[in-house]
């Protein structure tokens, strides 16, 4: 049931109120805290991968000026507690204890061994220098294949083994289409390890205050960040306020509790006084959890005319050293995902969690689902290929029809709506993709050096985390609802608090939106309060393009109660009955007698006056809502990637990439556009540009932006984009999400379009990224075997 | 990613600055545009006692026309040399190559005396100065010497600068006419360092090539010469097929790193590519 409102607001593209603040700065990042007495805290990080602490040496730095204390993992041992793994995937998972300080073991180049405290930042910055730590070295387990071989060397030998768990789901029968399709694709694709690059470095402050402590921190989960804060350190939970304030960006690497989150905490508590730290970048490179890594073993079963039979995952997933917040779950949530918008009968997929002596892993941009939708939308290219077949008259074979919605899917999930005919028509009309087909066969034609390649990413993916009860069944730690209240001043003007928490996405605009339409007032009457456990008491935060899919749901549930409470007083202050009422734009009045009305503001100051109520109605205009989804929503869509390949040279540009996206009803197209545009940015950069680089010790050696390469608006084409629109019918919005939703289709756009520009040379694959030196190496190598 | 701590100098003039340098000893250092400076401090790579600050010292940031040749003054900023009318009529190559160091931001601080004084062989503007046969003028408290670019790129990091010594600008000869140029930088994104790149400079006679220099950047410790290019080219006709059998020499002596952007082999064979593309590019004119 979909009642969409044809509201002003709704579906105009209003510039985002919050960016004049965000973009000039003027405005309070966790950085530019200053309290008074407030002291700053540095960490000393391991240098090695693994060994043994044997011994630290803290005197000297004791002594160093500015200094106000040092601590050493043995100093918090009894105190610091284990960070939290809330998504124990199977009941024998293997969970190590995680301090936030090493004790006597450090896994990861980076992990904290020390802090120094001191006056301000250089003087905490001069007095590592002084710290003496002694290590003995263990052999570090940087390989996912090696790691799981029998007599590897372990990073917990605890533990007796680097496998975390091995998850499986089934469905159909696998083995009989392995056997008897005529058809088999096998291949081997590595999503590379990614680190999150938010403009914002991580940064806490944490003040004792009265009984208890207030902790700023850059972070997305200011809710769950404060009751896993009470759970590792037994502060009782009433005695924490979890502040977000602005927050620049986070792509799911501040969905976390961080041991310097903890670790402020428990500072503060120690010294009674006010800490502070922010990471700079090589920091932040070195301990923001990590994203992707993953090997995966595919084998897609098909009929000699396209049609899909059977597709078999196997995985192994870097889980890095230690579990953090979501880490072993977040490879299962692409276990829905690999089927793509495909019809089969067959499906099975193994992931085998891995520890290495790694940074750990965790929830970025997509989590999961980039990982499954490359390797189906790469499948379905090679399928093609292997079949002489087009691209799209593959997928038109296999795809999920709109007249089939809703669809179960082998992967056992409701898809609810959505039109792939429609996103793809658009999308090759916009691409042009006749006129670039026969270009490209001119080129071949005239074996140009730069040959021109066409890749297609036909994607959907599962959003609007999520269904509590589904959360459940996967045995996470929590629910996947959320919270909304609204007040309606005495003034009229109204407040919203939201349990969800904007770190770049625009709330402040789009909540507005959708309440000035839903009560019928002025969109500069509505102001947005969200990212304080003081102000919003309750929500599950921001991650998995879930904002508006859920918290935008509780949003509309908290403005309807609010609009029926103010129809009953409006009923009893016109002396009429509820039914004969009517609202719109803002105004309640009797059917048929449109002079007799009263406004929502004036109802909201008679419901604070309380002087004329009617029985049982309480005083004040406000409401508190909460929605659970029943089911997740499904953005989908055709991107169209066109590139340049120089063979001489390897290097690849993209000369036009379009992208149609269906995300259901928009509230403000130019939030979905920038979404839209930055999800390409990140997916492209995953194809050409970015990747975590360890050396054979297990020292990361991308710690700068020299070296981890990010593009800017010069390295990316003009993006042509452009919506269908097929509202989710699982909320009354009929609103999808799409947060991720252009990360997750473009990174396989792009490598198949390099490996399509690439076809006539013998290359069928090229590794991620796919850098111009991998790209000559492929040409190479097929050159030389040839 | 806090430097650790330094005494701070701020001289107005070169004589000011060059006894502040004299007094200081080994362990001062100059800061110009700060924009390869800085990373050191803050990553504490570098570990400079005294930071002589040459931002309030105007002289040196003058371009002047010398006649025959053009003086840059070490402290013009990468911003105002792409800019300059003498240097993008006088020394095109210098402007092309300098529109492609980093990003604006970067180009508004860094400075070309910083750029060569910095000696990274990665950098751009070393083979540019030295395919164009500059001078580098160099100043102390003891007097004044002239360093031709050959002699001034030392090795990684290393320019012939002593401790004491400033650079006070770059003399760089106009070339005449019939000189074309081109800098061909090959890297992956628009703001990143050349894995490659290569500085050219030819002077055609009627069709044949009576002069060529090729420089490389990004092909050893020090920028270097593609001497074995320009010894095949020079009196050869002007053809493809001798500037693609030329290129092919590009990388010959050369002892080119391997990073995560190139291995030494990828490189070399970027050298031949990059070296026929820019022998093409600098001859069309
Ligand atoms: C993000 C980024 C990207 C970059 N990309 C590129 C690029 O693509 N190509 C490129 O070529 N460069 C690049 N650079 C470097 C840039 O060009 C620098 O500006 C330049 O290398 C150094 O100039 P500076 O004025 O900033 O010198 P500083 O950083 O101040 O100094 C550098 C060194 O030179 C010495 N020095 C400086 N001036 C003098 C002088 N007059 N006399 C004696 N010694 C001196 C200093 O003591 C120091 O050792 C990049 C820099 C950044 C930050």
């Amino acid at each position: 049931m979909t009642e969409t409102v044809a509201g002003r607001e709704i579906g105009s593209a209003r510039r985002r109120s919050e960016d004049a603040r965000l973009i000039t700065g003027r405005t309070q990042w966790t950085d530019n805290l200053q309290l008074p007495g407030m002291c700053h805290v540095a960490f000393l990080r391991s240098p090695y991968a693994h060994a043994r602490i044997t011994g630290v040496d803290a005197a000297e730095a004791r002594q160093r000026p500015g200094v106000v204390a040092v601590f050493t993992g043995a100093d918090l041992a009894d105190e610091q507690g284990s960070l939290p793994c809330a998504w124990p995937v199977t009941e024998d998972m293997r969970h190590p204890d995680h301090p936030p300080m090493a004790v006597d073991h450090v896994r990861y180049v980076g992990e904290p061994v020390a802090c120094v405290v001191a006056r301000d930042r250089y003087a905490a910055a001069d007095a590592l220098e002084a710290i003496d730590v002694d290590y003995e070295p263990l052999t570090p387990v940087l390989d996912m294949e090696q790691a799981v071989a029998d007599g590897a060397d372990l990073v917990h030998a605890d533990l007796g083994t680097n496998s975390s768990y091995t998850w499986v789901f089934e469905n159909g029968d696998l083995d009989a289409a392995l056997r008897d399709a005529p058809v088999l694709i096998e291949r081997r694709y590595v999503q590379q390890r990614l680190i999150p690059t938010a403009m914002e470095p991580r940064a806490v402050v944490c003040a004792p205050e009265g009984d208890g402590f207030t902790l700023w921190s850059a972070t997305q989960i200011p809710h769950i960040l404060r009751l896993m804060l009470a759970t590792v350190t037994g502060i009782p939970e009433h005695r924490l306020r979890v502040i977000a304030p602005d927050v620049g960006g986070g792509f799911g690497s501040k969905l976390q509790v961080y041991g310097e989150e903890v670790l402020a905490l428990l500072l503060a508590r120690r010294l009674g006084r006010p800490i502070k730290w922010t990471e700079s970048r090589s920091e932040g490179n070195l301990t923001v959890h990590h994203g992707r890594d993953q090997i995966q073993r595919l084998t897609l079963a098909a009929e000699r005319d396209g049609t899909i039979r059977g597709l078999k995952v196997d995985l192994l997933a870097d889980m890095g050293a230690y579990l953090m917040l979501v880490t072993p779950g977040i490879p299962l949530l692409g276990a829905f995902m690999f089927n793509g918008i495909y019809k089969m009968d067959a499906y099975s997929f193994t992931c085998t969690g891995v520890f290495t002596n790694k940074t750990p892993t965790d929830a970025y941009r997509g989590a999961g689902r980039p990982e499954a939708t490359f390797a189906i939308e790469r499948l379905m290219d090679e399928l093609a290929a292997e079949l002489d077949l087009d691209p799209i008259e593959v997928r038109r074979r296999n795809w999920i029809r709109h007249e089939e919605f809703p669809y179960d899917t082998i992967a056992g999930l409701t898809y609810d709506s959505g039109n792939y005919e429609a996103a793809t028509d658009k999308a090759l009309h916009l691409f042009e993709y006749d006129t670039l087909r026969a270009e490209q066969a001119d080129r071949r034609e005239r074996r140009d050096p730069v040959q021109l390649g066409i890749g297609v990413s036909t994607f959907t993916e599962m959003c609007g985390l999520a269904p509590s009860r589904v959360l459940g069944s996967l045995s996470y730690g929590a629910g996947g609802w959320e919270h909304a209240s609204v007040r309606v001043l005495p003034s009229g003007k109204v407040e919203v608090v939201t349990g969800s928490s904007a770190h770049g996405q625009g709330h402040e605009t789009a909540w507005a939106q959708i309440t000035a339409d839903r009560l019928g007032v002025p969109f500069e009457d509505v102001r947005v309060l969200h990212g304080d456990t003081s102000v919003s008491p309750k929500g599950m935060d921001t991650y998995g393009s879930r904002s508006l899919a859920v918290g935008g749901i509780a949003l509309v549930n908290a403005c309807d109660k609010v609009v029926d409470k103010a129809r009953r007083v409006a009923a009893h202050l016109l002396e009429a009955a509820e039914e004969d009422l009517e609202f719109t734009g803002g105004r309640f009045s009797v059917r048929g007698v449109p002079d007799q009305a009263r406004t929502i503001q004036e109802v909201a100051l008679a419901a604070f006056a309380a002087h004329d109520l009617p029985d049982g109605v309480e005083p004040s205009l406000d409401s508190d809502a909460t929605f659970d989804p029943d089911n997740f929503s499904f953005p989908h869509g055709t991107h169209l990637c066109a590139v340049e390949v120089d063979t001489e040279t390897g290097f690849v540009r993209i000369r036009s990439y379009v992208a149609v996206d269906d995300v259901g009803l928009v509230v403000n197209p130019l939030i979905v556009e920038g979404q839209v545009h930055g999800g390409l940015a990140q997916g492209i950069a995953q194809a050409l540009y970015e990747e975590a680089v360890y050396d054979a010790e297990g020292n990361l050696t991308t710690t700068t932006m020299a070296d981890y390469l990010i593009p800017s608006a010069a390295d990316l084409p003009h993006f042509v984009t452009d919506r269908t629109e097929t509202p989710a019918t699982t909320n009354p919005l009929g609103v999808k999400g799409v947060g991720e939703a252009g990360t997750i289709a473009s990174t396989p756009a792009v490598v198949n379009a390099i490996v399509d520009a690439l076809r006539p040379y013998g290359v069928r694959d090229v590794p991620m990224p796919c850098t111009p030196e991998r790209v000559w190496r492929a040409l190479n190598e097929q050159e030389g075997s040839a | 990613m806090i430097p650790a701590g330094f005494e701070y100098v701020r001289p107005e003039s070169v004589d000011e600055a060059v006894s502040a340098l004299a007094e200081a000893g080994e362990d001062a250092k100059v800061l110009a545009g700060g924009q390869s400076l800085m990373p050191l401090l803050r990553m504490r790579l570098a570990y400079p006692e005294v930071l002589v600050d040459l931002d309030r010292v105007a002289e040196l940031r003058e371009i002047r026309d010398l006649g025959d040749a053009l003086f840059i003054g070490a402290m013009a900023t990468h911003h105002q040399v792409m800019r300059d009318p003498l240097v993008r009529r006088h020394a095109p190559l210098i402007a092309q190559a300098t529109a492609t160091v980093a990003d604006p931001a970067t180009r508004h601080r860094g400075t070309f005396g910083g750029a060569l004084a910095h000696a990274d062989p990665a950098g751009d503007l070393p083979a540019v100065a030295l395919a164009l046969d500059a001078v580098c003028n160099v100043r102390s408290a003891r007097g004044s010497r002239d360093v031709p670019a050959a002699d001034f790129f030392v090795d990684w990091l290393t320019s012939a600068l002593e401790p004491d010594e400033l650079l006070t600008g770059v003399t760089v000869p106009k070339l005449g006419p019939g000189w074309g140029t081109h800098y061909e930088k090959f890297h992956r994104t628009a703001q990143s360092w050349a894995v490659v790149g290569v500085a050219c400079a030819v002077r055609r006679e009627r069709d044949a090539v009576a002069d060529v220099r090729v420089a490389l950047t990004n092909m050893g410790a020090a920028p270097v010469r593609a001497t074995a290019v320009e010894r095949s080219l020079e009196g050869v006709p002007v053809s493809d097929g001798a500037f693609r059998s030329a290129a092919e020499h590009a990388a010959d002596g050369t002892a080119p790193p391997g990073d995560l952007h190139g291995s030494p082999d990828y490189r070399a064979h970027l050298a031949q590519v990059l070296t026929r593309r820019a022998l093409t590019a600098a001859s069309a004119r």
